[in-house]
């Protein structure tokens, strides 16, 4: 990996075309007035975090980790700009994020439901949640509201066992989830 | 501000100033409130701001030393998880002289009594307090979890309970042989999975000849119903930092360490972040450690969700920035090219590396003063699943199951039966009820076919059927997260998979057991990774221990435990003993039809 990262004004002055630049912000508007992201000077963090890790241990992973965490999801020109960024292939840029699963190539909801189906939640019930969640929401695993409220994902385990059966949504971790209680949950996020 | 530390004087000073201190609160009367991830979940972190706003309003805040004889002053403290998942918020009472005392399922209401009650008038409110006498607590032997009273942003108090003397004493008064040789005799071993001997695997990586060496913690936990390493990197980070610093000076050549923590545990990767940050300001970690000219220092990188990278070929390669796909082994991660950027690599679990700087402080004996024969020590479980006292403990090595499901973890709810219990996660397997006297050793549980894995119990009852949970829970998740590099394990998971489907709809045949049994051996036998050759341990174990489970399942058709629902109407028609048709029934009642009911 490149350990001497050029600024990035300069990376997109040659390497983004136009198009890419106003594909980009566009993306990273629409995030922001989904509420999704925590928006910021995109690509000025980004390249903070290159320069910090340029070169060192994981920094393409670390790099769309924050990435991600800027506009929520991995938008293919920004994929390509890291990609160029750290002269890492873009088909290996491509391949480490459809290999974990906290990246993602989609947009998620604004907040993000993760029910757990690790054994614990599981033996406790844990698959009537998606049930409802579908029932209710219209909601399957992979899956996003209409209005882009809710997204859904499957996790094995957040580690809140104790709990089971176990749903976060967004940051908030909710335990000992009653289907009975679980739209009420939902609905006090707005 | 914080004044760097250069020697083992002043390391010496700071403890002494800390103890103080720690000493001086000490006479005060201190409310801790637990704030792990379960216990914010369940709404800790509006029981502590309650505190704060109820002694507001009473100005019993602590703020002054200097305080007026005859007022109370309370110190509102956060602190660690302490394992009491089940039964959280959990809030501790230190009243000088008095004995301890701990809340349990605290919320805003009775926070306003304990105040009243408890700490103004002195009366401890019984009915709400944890029993501390009681099996589930005094069964305990707290080593690592011993500092989940501390708040654990503060290095300080961790120092007031001699943290850092140890590598302060590693560092100027012992050899790394020495060191080597302490962990040897504590016969620690790995307590992340197989058990492999913590200074057999420093000693390899020490011998192993190369200029740069790494050290590595995994903080990759992902077995389902496991989450004791995200106690102690929530509650006891420095013991982590510590750990390593020592291992890294044990090894020697080691410069770097690494701790991967997985993405899902965003409280963890903050503490401990905040950790290193702290021990790095105090010259605890960086160049020159304590002026012995001992560089070292701990670089955070967090996971992006991957089961395999709990593997330690894969986590390798995951902290190089790639694709996490496990390599063939040799070359081990000990040797030269088979470590961290191709340098000689010990990797080490989160709980390992925290066991170490108490052995160097205590010594090898009083490590192994607790444990059986071949296991000694003390190893954090979660007892997890159908469960009266869910939560993470801590034990001797060697406890019976049954003592621990039923003494410590307070027996199944509602009065039903012990089925068994999962250790070990998706490469485990399951301890049936017959064997309940078996101990929680190593080699017991391997005996037993299961593996100890990081330490999750998930206990199941009658209403479990095992072959819904070794497909949905186990085969499932392993399929869905095998790398996909192995043909063995990318394609047979998902065959193992469909035989399962086909057993639990009923339209199994019993040479489908045979096909299962050969599958699962050839799986094992011919993975790459550890992943892969484990996956089939949950059916092996439950083929071992319940084969008349999945018999019923295909030639009576039945789910005894009324789960797999293609092979039924109604639960209550399924597991009735005269068969009666009760959907039927009840139908016919709602329809009044007296007459057709007679029939």
């Amino acid at each position: 990996m490149n350990s001497k990262v050029q600024k990035l004004e300069e990376i997109i002055k040659h390497s983004a075309t136009a198009e890419e630049l106003a594909e980009i912000e566009r993306l990273v508007k629409q995030a922001k007035s989904r509420g999704i992201g925590y928006g910021g000077k995109v690509f000025g963090d980004i390249q903070k975090v290159i320069d910090e890790t340029g070169g060192k241990a994981g920094a393409l992973i670390r790099v769309l980790q924050q990435a991600q965490g800027m506009i929520g999801y991995l938008p293919t020109p920004v994929i390509a700009t890291i990609s160029r960024d750290l002269k890492v292939p873009l088909s290996e840029v491509y391949g480490v994020i459809s290999f974990y699963h906290f990246f993602s190539m989609k947009p998620k909801g604004k907040y993000v439901v993760q029910v757990c189906m690790g054994t614990s939640c599981y033996v406790k019930g844990g698959d009537k949640i998606l049930d409802v969640l579908k029932r209710d929401w219209n909601l399957e695993p992979g899956g996003i509201t209409a209005d882009g409220r809710f997204s859904l994902e499957i996790v094995r385990c957040l580690g809140a066992c104790g709990l089971s059966p176990v749903m976060a949504v967004g940051s908030d971790i909710h335990g000992r989830v009653k289907t009975g209680k679980l739209n009420d949950i939902l609905d006090s996020y707005n | 501000m914080i004044k760097k530390l250069t020697s083992v004087a002043e390391m010496n000073k700071i403890y002494e100033s800390a103890r103080a201190a720690q000493a001086t609160l000490e006479e005060q009367t201190q409310v801790k409130v637990h704030l792990g991830s379960c216990g914010i979940a369940s709404g800790a972190d509006k029981v502590l701001n309650a505190f704060n706003r109820e002694l507001d309003i009473l100005k019993l805040h602590q703020t002054t030393r200097d305080e007026k004889p005859g007022v109370i002053k309370i110190v509102i403290e956060k602190a660690a998880c302490i394992g009491l998942c089940g039964i959280e918020p959990t809030v501790t009472v230190l009243v000088p002289g008095k004995e301890k005392a701990i809340y349990f399922s605290v919320d805003e209401a009775k926070v306003k009594r304990i105040v009243r009650e408890h700490l103004l008038q002195g009366k401890p409110i019984q009915e709400w307090l944890l029993d501390l006498k009681a099996p589930r607590m005094a069964l305990q032997e707290t080593r690592v979890l011993h500092n989940q009273d501390l708040d654990p942003m503060e290095i300080e108090q961790y120092i007031s309970r001699g943290g850092y003397l140890a590598l302060a004493r590693v560092l100027s008064q012992m050899k790394p042989e020495e060191v080597l040789e302490e962990i040897k005799k504590s016969t620690l071993r790995g307590r992340g999975g197989a058990g492999f001997a913590t200074a057999t695997k420093w000693g390899f990586v020490r011998s192993a000849v190369s200029s740069e060496k790494y050290v590595v913690c995994n903080g990759d936990e992902g077995d389902p119903g496991a989450y004791m390493n995200r106690a102690v990197l929530e509650g006891n980070p420095h013991s982590i930092v510590e750990g390593m610093a020592i291992g890294a000076y044990a090894i020697g050549n080691v410069k770097e360490g690494f701790a991967y923590i997985r993405a899902e545990y965003p409280l963890a990767i903050e503490t401990l972040s905040h950790a290193v940050a702290q021990a790095r300001a105090f010259g605890l970690l960086g160049k020159d450690i304590l002026g012995t000219g001992f560089d070292f220092s701990i670089d955070i990188f967090p996971g992006a969700g991957a089961f395999v990278c709990g593997e330690e070929t894969a986590l390798l390669i995951s902290i190089e920035g790639k694709r996490g796909n496990p390599h063939q082994r040799p070359p081990f991660p000990a040797n030269v090219g088979g470590g961290l950027f191709g340098k000689p690599t010990t990797i080490n679990n989160v709980e390992t590396w925290s066991d170490v700087p108490q052995i160097l402080l205590q010594g090898a004996s009083w490590f192994t003063n607790v444990g059986n024969e071949k296991s000694k020590g003390t190893k954090t479980l979660c007892l997890v699943g159908k469960i009266n006292n869910p939560g993470l403990v801590e034990v001797p090595l060697g406890i019976p199951l049954g003592k621990l499901v039923f003494d410590i973890g307070g027996g199944i709810p509602n009065g039903k039966k012990f089925k068994g219990a999962l250790l070990g996660g998706p490469s485990g397997g399951v301890i049936p009820a017959e064997a309940i006297n078996t101990c929680i050793d190593y080699e017991s549980v391997a005996a037993q076919g299961a593996i100890m894995g990081s330490g999750g119990v998930v206990v199941m009852d009658e209403n479990n059927c095992m072959v819904d949970i070794v497909k949905n829970s186990f085969l499932q998740f392993t399929s869905e997260e095998s790398c996909g590099k192995c043909t063995p394990c990318r394609a047979g998971i998902p065959q193992m998979l469909a035989i399962l489907d086909k057993i639990s709809r009923g339209e199994a045949e019993m040479t489908d057991l045979d096909l299962l049994n050969q599958l699962a051996e050839m799986i094992t036998a011919t993975s790459l990774c550890g992943l892969g050759q484990t996956s089939p341990n949950p059916v092996i174990s439950t083929l071992r221990h319940f084969r008349e489970e999945y018999e019923s399942h295909i030639i009576d058709k039945k789910c005894l435990a009324a789960i797999c629902r293609h092979l039924f109407k109604s639960p209550c028609q399924h597991t009735c003993p005269v068969e009666l048709d009760i959907p039927g029934y009840a139908s016919l009642i709602k329809e009044a039809n007296l007459l057709k009911l007679m029939h």
